[in-house]
């Protein structure tokens, strides 16, 4: 994401122009952009023209429009962020309060102006903006029937391609129809990783498996390679990495990346920071139940006693409708980073963040532990769910 | 570690014949009282039994099982000089014998088992169908597919100094499998004391490994009287079924491994309920050139040539064209049984494995949504709402969440200690509430013993076993 120009008042209000670039830069944009907000882009809108003689044509212009946003949708698989709104501001086209859908388009220039911004998002800005978070790296978790192909960005994951397959089990006197299921299914997955991964922004390809499928398939593949003289492949062989995994679902991720030779590999890429934090809260909750707290009303409990050392928080709180959920978190990740905890605030879209989001969204380890809020009810409003 | 106690095994018993039970077939003909024609059809015939085979990678289980095949004459001699020549040119002649059940070319390269094998042999009063289970944790969810199909279990641990020691400490597979096998229902445990003879029959290594398995299957939730212990050598075939060598002989009087097995008790079979079974494999026919084979374990009931079954959860008709035990055609199987049926009538490339064929008036139920009584194992991070796992179920593995922690359990009583506790942490016992990522078909544990058990696994390790309380 590139950013234009940035006019913010010290009461909050003000205006951002950025330009968002790839993918990833939408959902930032997703996350950024919030109900009430009004949004300024290059946009098309089909007009329709009334001549003299009373017969209609319609044409289609580029315009610049502004809205004020009351939906915003989107697509997680293309990465495409639509805005629908009324029109706030006079247009040649357009009527003042029309309704009007802009697609965010890539490398076009959009400008966004909050009522409020808040530290979430101003850091939200920061971080699309910051090239050096950009890390793509594809993993193919697999299992014997069962693949995941997937890329791992900054701020997300994607699951590309699954493929599900039933291979046949050997059988006594007859292991050909088990081989060819397997063949057959090493094909699928090969062809999805050609489809899938550009292997000129990939940084690296984690290929994960438990026991030996990777190593199969990787020779499978390099075969294939060879045979068929695939030079993409066969130039990119380095960038393969072969690591173990539990099983071919997607949440084993979670396993790959935490894995050493993963960690010496990548840099210290945002989605990995999250597999730790997350799992440094769960050890915390075996070994010290008191100092390991989820769920709202616990850990605003516990933030009353400044005992806050690090705030996980999933992003997809601060994508909430309502202006007052959505401030009592940008409170809350301010006053731990005032009294000098960490907040680390999760991307919905990544593995880890998926299971936070399940953990009621927020989770705190202590500086030191609160008994006393361990007996205390979990929220009532989590018991209608 | 025992999650049920004896009044549910009631529920099981063959005397439960409901008029449901006989349920009208598409042929119009009242389906037979399976009971009376099991007695029938095998009345003189020997019991039934599924053995599985467990126990620490490299402890030796395919080579023991391998060599009692030979021994038992399921294997001619012509097969295994061959097996012996092909494994000496690879220089691993040891692994002959492991050769009779490892038969893929990738299996026999790295000289371990990756998928269950299935095999067949009889005793005095049996006949076994043999699944030589993976030991390689990383194969843990094939092994859990074999045992989930077993009535009785054989436990092999090695005698080897230190080797015993590995596969027994934490990390090892010796407990991890011993818990499992349990808690998918096995009750009844044989414990082979492999190779023995690298440590020249030493009697008091043999009473030491007895001694500190004993205690903690015991504390598993084993019988003392469902457990024996019986000293082997493998690869010489010492004591698998005669005993010869006279360093064993000289303090060990007891039963051959042979004659152990045949000691099992066959378990009750539930021959009158609604028909249920399981699809652990899907493959074209060989032999014929149309139709799809389905093979799997009978859970309940009997299947007859010609009976019209529902394939859940596709919600599909088909028609059983034959029905193979052990490579044989017969007319009808019954519960208990290990068979392959030829099926027509569906497109059966949607079925996947873990599928359920059954009674199209008595349909199993399917869903996405269970609830369910766990009981936690010796975990490193305690279990939340919101913890991805995989559930283990039959033949399926399939990723699941735990959505709510409705209430920590005392583990004999089943009384509530807390209400929707923040976590379930390890030896612990909970109701918790599961969601599956796609729906499956599911009975509830009262209503089916076999088919209400599922393991939880996360990250590589089992976490939990499950029975499911309620479906919703």
């Amino acid at each position: 994401m590139k950013l234009v120009s940035r006019y913010i008042d010290r009461d909050g209000t003000g205006r951002v122009a950025l330009i968002p670039e790839n993918p990833e830069d939408m959902w930032h944009a997703y996350n950024l952009i919030s109900h009430g907000d009004t949004i300024r882009a290059s946009t098309i809108r089909k007009v329709q023209t009334e001549s003299a003689t009373g017969s209609s044509s319609s044409s289609r212009v580029r315009t610049m429009l502004t809205i004020e946003v009351e939906t915003i949708d989107f697509d997680t698989q293309a990465c495409v962020l639509r805005l629908k709104g009324r029109n706030v501001e006079e247009n040649q086209y357009v009527k003042m309060g029309a309704y009007h859908t802009v697609d965010i388009e890539p490398n076009r220039k959009f400008s966004l102006t909050k009522a409020c911004w808040d530290v979430v998002a101003l850091e939200r800005i920061d971080m699309a903006c910051d090239p050096s978070q950009n890390a793509d790296v594809a993993a193919v978790i697999m299992h014997e029937g069962l693949a995941n192909v997937c890329l791992v960005t900054g701020a997300m994951t994607l699951v590309r391609a699954k493929i599900d397959v039933t291979i046949p089990r050997k059988r006594k006197g007859s292991t050909s129809q088990h081989e060819k299921g397997l063949q057959k299914f090493y094909d699928t997955v090969l062809q999805a990783i050609l489809r899938h991964v550009n292997f000129e922004v990939t940084r690296c390809i984690l290929l994960a498996s438990p026991g030996f499928v990777k190593d199969h398939f990787f020779e499978y593949m390099m075969q294939w390679a060879s045979k068929n003289d695939n030079r993409m492949l066969i130039d990119n062989k380095s960038k393969f990495l072969l690591i173990h995994a539990s099983s071919g679902f997607k949440h084993s991720l979670k396993e790959v990346l935490a894995d050493p030779a993963v960690t010496s590999r990548m840099a210290d890429t945002k989605a990995m920071a999250e597999v730790k934090a997350l799992e440094n809260f769960y050890s915390i909750l075996q070994t010290e139940p008191s100092r390991a707290f989820y769920g709202l009303k616990h850990v605003l409990k516990a933030n009353e006693g400044q005992a806050i050392d690090t705030l996980l928080v999933s992003d997809n709180l601060f994508r909430s409708q309502s202006v007052e959920e959505r401030k009592k978190y940008v409170k809350l990740v301010e006053s731990v980073r005032d009294n000098g905890g960490i907040a680390r605030i999760f991307s919905s879209l990544h593995v880890s963040g998926e299971q936070l989001m399940q953990l009621t969204g927020v989770a705190a380890v202590l500086r030191f532990p609160m008994p006393e809020l361990e007996d205390e009810p979990l929220d009532s409003d989590e018991d209608s769910e | 570690m025992t999650p049920d106690s004896s009044p549910l095994d009631l529920a099981l018993v063959c005397r439960q014949a409901s008029p449901l039970g006989r349920v009208m077939v598409a042929n119009n003909l009242p389906r037979l009282d399976a009971a009376s024609e099991y007695v029938k059809e095998r009345g003189g015939t020997k019991a039934l039994l599924n053995l599985v085979v467990v126990g620490h990678v490299d402890a030796g289980k395919s080579t023991l099982m391998g060599h009692l095949l030979f021994r038992l004459g399921q294997v001619s001699a012509k097969q295994m000089h061959k097996y012996e020549q092909e494994s000496k040119k690879l220089g691993k002649q040891s692994f002959m014998y492991a050769w009779v059940l490892d038969e893929t070319g990738e299996e026999r390269a790295r000289g371990i088992t990756m998928d269950v094998a299935q095999s067949q042999f009889e005793t005095e009063s049996k006949s076994i169908t043999l699944l030589d289970a993976p030991g390689h944790r990383d194969f843990i969810p094939n092994m859990i597919f074999g045992a989930a199909q077993a009535d009785v279990a054989l436990l092999v641990v090695d005698a080897t100094t230190g080797e015993f020691e590995t596969g027994f400490e934490s990390g090892g597979q010796t407990r991890e499998h011993a818990l499992l096998v349990r808690s998918l229902g096995v009750s009844q445990l044989g414990v082979v004391v492999n190779k023995l003879d690298m440590v020249g029959w030493s009697r008091d290594r043999f009473n030491e490994i007895s001694a500190r398995l004993g205690a903690f299957l015991r504390q598993a939730g084993y019988k003392e009287q469902d457990v024996f212990y019986v000293p082997v050598s493998g690869l010489s075939g010492e004591n698998l079924t005669i005993s010869s060598e006279p360093k064993l002989t000289e303090w060990y009087s007891g039963p051959t491994l042979l004659q152990a097995i045949d000691k099992f008790r066959p378990p009750e079979r539930a021959l009158n309920r609604p028909v249920r079974f399981v699809i652990s494999d899907i493959f074209k026919s060989v032999v014929g050139s149309s139709g799809c084979c389905l093979a799997g374990r009978l859970e309940s009931g009997m299947i007859q040539t010609t009976d019209k079954l529902l394939v859940m959860p596709l919600n599909e008709v088909i028609q059983i064209k034959n029905i193979a035990i052990n490579d044989n055609s017969t007319g009808s199987c019954f519960a208990g049984d290990q068979v392959v049926l030829t099926v027509s009538g569906a497109d059966l490339s949607d079925v996947s494995l873990g599928s359920v064929l059954c009674d199209p008036s008595q349909p199993i139920k399917v869903t996405s949504r269970i609830q369910a009584r766990v009981v936690i194992f010796n975990v490193d991070i305690p279990i939340t709402k919101g913890y991805p796992v995989v559930i283990h179920y039959q033949s399926l593995s399939e990723a699941a969440t735990i959505t709510k922690l409705i209430a920590q359990i005392h583990k004999s009583t089943g009384e509530v200690i807390r209400k929707r506790p923040r976590c379930l942490t390890k030896q612990t016992s909970g109701l918790v509430e599961i969601e599956i990522s796609r729906p499956i078909c599911m009975e509830l544990y009262k209503d089916y013993r076999e088919l209400g058990r599922f393991m939880i696994r996360a990250s590589g390790t089992t976490i939990a076993a499950g029975l499911v309380t309620s479906i919703m």
